[in-house]
């Protein structure tokens, strides 16, 4: 509970994301808005989560913890639902946007390509989602107080740091195979993402036996995070190219010598 | 006073378009300039023989350019409002003085902390009401002043507005700030300091300074005023104001006897900028002493004579009456001195070629930027929507930020909107809706939702 473990945890859990941010997305105006545009999306499908579960619980028997903890696993099965559906909801608004701005243009080319707008969208989800999830504990872990007093884990901020990196990384990968699926009419690759994304969450109901939760998040992580790169059009020669310096594509790009 | 005058004009969002200013030379009126003495090159016709022609390729260019500066603009007002919003919940969470209970402004003088919750709600609605009517008041006076081109009692009333926030609101900001972080001071460094903050703040914003620092003080003062209105107004009255006010916000700017309305229009018929201590521009305003008329007319044949000319002699004689200052017997003298000099026209040409200094006062490096502005007073009551979520809610950084990402979806919408209609428009409606329905929501729906999660460490 000291700034060392404020600071660790913010960087763990933001730490890629905001370079991803800063070096990909800050110099380009029209990926800042739509970013902040699916943050607003992530941001409505949960307040439309957690009206449902509200009201569940109102009208529910709130003496009993059994049933509050069903309500509650209810509520993440229908939070991740809800935030898949607004991705495709998403996905679909900028089609729609995307044409109408071609039309209006007259340009050949989009502004903004629908790969870069999946890679910035589930980033935009992810920012939001990491931030939601775990902004209040990170102001917590600045005060006063002895984690796991009650007996709880004393792992409680780094588990959940690196738990919000995983869930955020997982969104930016999860938007680029969504948008690709959806682009090629592979319905069967939206349905491998959602429930993905329902095991991760569901994972996070062994929490504390973190054994259970992160490793196995991170295993999917990594799957996902190789599906979405060879779906953008990576694979294994393009990699090694990239990292020996010697694509000259991207060499020209960018004005370096060979 | 102060807060009625950052609230008297403030809920405007206007885009310099060169055609409403075509004799302001900054946003992009260099390039409409190069088009036009283009077309005159070519044809050798007066320019009125050809207005239509002229007029649609400029509408194609003018959609093309929008589209692709409307992002940039977006972001060059999100840059501000951002900054401001994080001053000030940067401030209401370390500073506990803009959170204590010490009073409240005389326009709000019925007391929230009553027995019942239906006496609290009707002293509040009184307040919002009172303080409505304050700012109604303040803004047609404001109107009115201004039709009758009474520019020294505005210009008056603007800089004592901004004397008692740069110095006093600052002086008790800094006070409070030392006191929170047990910082001693002696009254001698903080003279100098308060003293040089706010004599720098006061050139900068009315009169003449460099663009980031002018933007820096106006950030800063918003902020100022944010954090006096967090602090003073009670908890009901503070969310009624803002809904009332954005309302008065559309109802004043889009109404044909609106008086903020009426207010552009007169000054885009006298081809003025608006007062600059209460807008936010995101480029350099070319004429910053608008009294000064005679600085204007001088500067037209000046601007005129850099054009190619075809044909010499109709075009002089339209400037003819106007000898800019030149007297004959000076010119004769002249003449003698330094021998006969008069520019023809391949003369005229060759200095046309050579590479012109630009002048001074435009600072944007790309010639077709024009720049969007924001009135003061929609960064003052964006803050006040951020601050007081910051301040009250119980969800803390989770309201925080979806007021904060609301606010910016709303800002977005609202360029889109102007882009679209190409007008001044309000800014106030969409941002505050969004920042109050999602405080709102956040507070009492999401809340609790992400804190049984966080107890339970379940991720969604």
């Amino acid at each position: 509970m000291t700034t060392s473990v404020f600071f660790g945890c913010t960087f763990i859990a933001f730490g890629p994301a905001i370079s991803l941010f800063l070096f990909t997305i800050a110099r380009d105006p029209l990926r800042v808005i739509f970013l902040i545009a699916g943050a607003f999306f992530w941001l409505v499908s949960l307040l439309l989560s957690s009206l449902v579960w509200f009201i569940a619980v109102q009208i529910s028997n709130k003496e009993n913890a059994s049933v509050q903890k069903g309500l509650l696993i209810f509520g993440v099965v229908l939070s991740v639902l809800l935030q898949e559906t607004f991705r495709f909801s998403y996905y679909k608004l900028l089609k729609r946007a995307n044409e109408g701005l071609m039309a209006l243009s007259q340009e050949d080319a989009m502004p903004i390509s629908i790969r870069q707008l999946a890679y910035v969208s589930g980033l935009g989800f992810g920012f939001m989602s990491g931030a939601f999830s775990v902004v209040n504990i990170l102001a917590d872990s600045l005060g006063p107080g002895t984690v796991g007093i009650h007996g709880d884990s004393q792992h409680y901020f780094v588990s959940s740091a690196f738990m919000t990196m995983a869930i955020i990384l997982l969104h930016m990968f999860w938007g680029v195979v969504f948008f690709d699926a959806c682009e090629k009419k592979r319905w069967w690759a939206v349905v491998i993402v959602v429930l993905s994304h329902l095991l991760v969450s569901c994972l996070s109901f062994l929490n504390p036996q973190y054994e259970g939760s992160l490793i196995p998040a991170y295993v999917v992580m990594c799957v996902m995070g190789m599906w979405a790169f060879s779906s953008a059009g990576g694979s294994f020669r393009n990699l090694k190219l990239c990292l020996t310096c010697r694509d000259k594509d991207f060499l020209l790009a960018n004005h370096r010598p060979r | 006073m102060a807060e009625n005058l950052a609230n008297v004009l403030h809920e405007q969002l206007s885009e310099g378009f060169p055609d409403t200013h075509r004799n302001n030379s900054g946003e992009g009126a260099d390039r409409r300039r190069v088009v036009e003495g283009v077309d005159q090159e070519l044809n050798g016709q007066p320019p009125s023989a050809r207005p239509s022609q002229r007029l649609e390729s400029e509408e194609d260019e003018d959609e093309e350019l929008t589209l692709k500066y409307g992002a940039k603009h977006v972001i060059m007002l999100f840059v501000p409002v951002t900054l401001c919003m994080v001053v000030v919940v940067a401030t209401i969470k370390s500073v506990s003085f803009y959170t204590q209970k010490d009073g409240q402004l005389i326009y709000t003088p019925f007391p929230e902390d009553t027995e019942t919750v239906g006496q609290r709600a009707l002293n509040s609605i009184l307040n919002a009401a009172i303080m409505i009517s304050v700012i109604i008041v303040m803004t047609l006076l404001l109107v009115v002043l201004y039709k009758y081109r009474c520019y020294k009692v505005i210009h008056g009333w603007l800089i004592i507005s901004s004397l008692l926030l740069l110095f006093f609101f600052s002086f008790i900001y800094l006070g409070e700030v030392f006191k929170t972080y047990n910082v001693g001071m002696d009254y001698i460094t903080l003279a100098l300091i308060i003293w040089n903050f706010g004599v720098v703040g006061m050139i900068c914003i009315h009169w003449k300074g460099p663009l980031h620092l002018q933007q820096a003080y106006l950030i800063m003062i918003s902020a100022l005023m944010a954090l006096v209105f967090i602090k003073y107004l009670p908890e009901w009255t503070a969310w009624l104001i803002l809904a009332v006010i954005s309302v008065y916000d559309l109802v004043a700017v889009l109404c044909p006897k609106g008086p903020l309305r009426m207010l552009v229009e007169t000054a885009q018929e006298r081809n003025e900028p608006i007062f600059p201590a209460l807008i936010y521009s995101s480029t350099m305003v070319w004429l910053v002493n608008m009294a000064d008329t005679d600085a204007e007319s001088r500067k037209k044949p000046a601007l005129n004579s850099t054009t190619p000319e075809s044909q010499a002699a109709p075009s002089q004689s339209t400037q003819g009456p106007d000898d800019g200052g030149f007297t004959t017997d000076w010119e004769l003298r002249q003449q003698e001195t330094l021998g006969h000099m008069e520019s023809s026209e391949e003369t005229r040409r060759q200095v046309q070629e050579m590479p012109s200094a630009r002048p001074p006062a435009i600072q944007s490096d790309d010639s077709e930027e024009r720049g969007v502005k924001l009135g003061l007073g929609d960064f003052i009551f964006y803050s006040v929507l951020v601050g007081k979520a910051s301040a009250t809610a119980s969800g803390d950084w989770n309201t925080t930020l979806a007021c904060f990402v609301a606010i910016l979806i709303g800002l977005c919408l609202t360029l889109l909107l102007l882009a679209i209609f190409k007008k001044a428009l309000p800014a106030l409606p969409i941002s505050i809706t969004f920042g109050l329905v999602f405080y709102f929501a956040t507070d009492n729906l999401v809340r609790p939702f992400m804190d049984q999660l966080a107890l339970h460490q379940f991720y969604i």
